[in-house]
């Protein structure tokens, strides 16, 4: 190696870093909107946050959210259960079997989840009572459909079913995604189907399925709010209620989306554990790193978050 | 269900085997002999991974016999009528035959302490205790003890390749079928995995092995099969078949791979 090679390696690089003014340019504008938007917060009498606050906490909007929270849990539960379950159908060499889980999601897909709701809630006009006994034949007990299915059964029905639908074609792909490979090596070992499906097969779908189901919850959370068509006392049927005595419109379903903002956002964090977890082994760097750890490094070593890339190249390229 | 040792491990007569319209075994005849190594060549296409994965029913046979340790793969003859095995049947006939395939196929969400005992514990109803033993034991026997804690995509091709052979093993198999085991590897990592084979075999483990190492073939094997457009070309000793080839097929393959 030459003498200049070694001269040139000692020295660290120390050069002019290139400009970037489309992204002042950004900055400024993006600025300039903000301090628009918070002096509208801060001088606009309408917004009413006193109002806002005195209703936040209180009860009925309490319980509303909690409510909300059961709701989209339940249908969730519902949605997802049914979803396994339609989309192992839908892969089944059956026939018959495969073509019910196309029917049920072609049905269910294509119906407005609104007037399926209304459906549901009106199923006792088609079937007053409900009865357990043989097709056909003897029943053994019946009841009274309206008993067995109040507004808030009927919700959590008709988002889950609806759900299912969604799901079903979400766990079809992530199953999908998972190398043939996978199912023979297991087979070869001598495990049986539902075993391959339980412990190979699906713990390898979950990081396809994982992130288009927080989406799916997300999307349910806000969802759940057409049911206060049907009288479920959920948070927005609170806040019409308190909205109906004190004409306050805006404030308070401003107060509802803060709600609703706040629970999406318990909600991102949540998924991002569950991506993590079910991502693991699947790179070799180890579990990926969390939103503050990515900050944390960024300011730390002066690098953008990874995540960050992507965005920086775009604006690069793009200039504003 | 006589399970004495006067029928050979592997038998196969007149098997074939179509996909759709394509005839992919034309008629195999094949026999392993229990703590026997049969090795088979031939080029790619010509039917070997399929008559692998016949053995263990991952494919279904149109017609002819193919039966392990004297048992029909995926049938039983009652009277004169054949009937289908259920699933359940399948899976345990599987359970007695180790594969090892091209690409690993290791579970690559489970460590490797975890693929290896997946199945002996839910499979054999081993406790976890006893499974994570024989594990150590076989990581041990691999060259990887150590490594039970690690995922699959934190080894190298060749360790990842001696994890699927100890979880293979980890069933206790009558017979061990490998696909090609070493042809993902970089060459240098070809020599671990075949080191580990090697010993099987002289443990006295029946094996069928699928491979493009004639080295391996002529050292461990204890017959050799050339394999050309779903037919047996030609089979004998490793020997003979490579050093006297009597047809055409059989010289033209060798002189491209010696
Ligand atoms: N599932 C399948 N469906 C249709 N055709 C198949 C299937 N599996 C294998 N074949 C065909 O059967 C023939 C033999 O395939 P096989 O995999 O047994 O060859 P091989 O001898 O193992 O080749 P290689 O050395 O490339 O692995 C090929 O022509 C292949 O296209
Ligand atoms: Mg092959």
């Amino acid at each position: 190696m030459s003498a200049q090679g070694e001269a040139i390696e000692a020295a660290e690089i120390k050069a002019i870093p290139v400009r970037h003014p489309g992204r002042w340019v950004s900055v400024a504008v993006i600025g300039v909107l903000v301090a628009m938007l918070i002096h509208s917060f801060v001088a606009q009498p309408h917004y009413r946050w006193g109002l806002i606050r005195q209703y936040i906490f209180t009860g009925p909007i309490l319980h509303g959210v909690a409510l909300t929270l059961e709701l989209t849990f339940l249908a969730m539960l519902v949605g997802i259960v049914g979803g396994v379950l339609l989309a192992v159908m839908r892969l089944s060499p059956n026939p018959v079997v495969s073509t019910a889980s196309w029917v049920y999601i072609w049905l269910f897909r294509g119906t407005p989840v609104l007037v399926q709701i209304l459906l549901w809630y009106n199923i006792s006009y088609l079937f007053p009572t409900i009865s357990l006994g043989i097709p056909f034949g003897p029943e053994f007990v019946t009841w009274q459909t309206n008993d067995l299915i109040s507004g808030t059964t009927a919700g959590v029905l008709a988002l889950g079913l609806n759900e299912a639908a969604y799901m079903a074609e979400i766990v079809r792909a992530g199953i999908l995604s998972v190398d043939e490979g996978q199912f023979e090596a297991a087979s070869a070992l001598g495990m049986k189907q539902s075993l391959i499906m339980r412990r190979i097969v699906l713990p390898q779908a979950m990081r396809v399925i994982v992130p288009p189901t927080g989406n799916e919850t997300i999307s349910m959370l806000k969802t759940t709010s057409l049911v206060s068509t049907i009288a479920v006392s959920e948070l927005l049927q609170h806040t019409q209620a308190i909205i109906n005595v004190n004409y306050a419109t805006v404030p308070l379903f401003l107060m509802a989306s803060i709600w609703y903002l706040a629970m999406t956002s318990v909600l991102t964090v949540g998924q991002f554990y569950i991506e993590r977890y079910f991502g693991r082994g699947s790179s070799r760097s180890g579990p990926a790193a969390t939103l503050p750890e990515r900050l944390w490094r960024a300011i730390r070593y002066n690098r953008p978050p990874p995540g960050a890339l992507a965005m920086q190249r775009r604006d690069q390229s793009g200039g504003l | 269900m006589t399970v004495s040792g006067d029928h050979p491990m592997v038998k196969a007569e007149a098997v074939r085997k179509r996909f759709g319209s394509n005839e992919v075994l034309k008629g195999i005849d094949l026999e392993v002999q229990r703590g026997e190594v049969m090795c088979v060549i031939g080029p790619s296409g010509s039917g070997k991974s399929t008559v692998l994965r016949c053995i263990n029913h991952l494919e279904k046979i149109n017609s002819g016999r193919l039966s392990v340790d004297g048992q029909l793969v995926g049938y039983e003859q009652r009277g004169d009528k054949l009937h289908e095995c259920t699933d359940r049947e399948v899976a345990k006939m599987r359970s007695q035959i180790g594969m090892v395939f091209q690409h690993f196929n290791l579970f690559p969400h489970m460590t490797v302490l975890g693929n290896i005992i997946e199945a002996p514990t839910r499979v054999k109803g081993q406790s976890k205790d006893q499974a994570v033993a024989k594990a150590k034991q076989l990581l041990e026997q691999v060259g990887l003890d150590g490594r039970e804690d690690m995922y699959p995509r934190q080894l190298s091709g060749g360790q990842q390749q001696r994890v699927a052979i100890a979880r293979a093993l980890a069933m206790e198999p009558k017979l061990m079928l490998f696909d090609e085991p070493t042809s993902a590897l970089d060459p240098e990592l070809v020599g671990d995995v075949l080191d580990v084979m090697r010993d099987l075999a002289k443990s006295g483990m029946t094996m069928f092995v699928v491979t493009h190492e004639m080295g391996f073939a002529r050292e461990v094997g204890d017959k050799l099969v050339f394999m050309d457009d779903g037919v047996v070309v030609e089979a004998g000793t490793p020997r003979d078949v490579i050093t006297n080839p009597q047809h055409d097929r059989t010289k033209s393959f060798l002189s491209k791979v010696l």
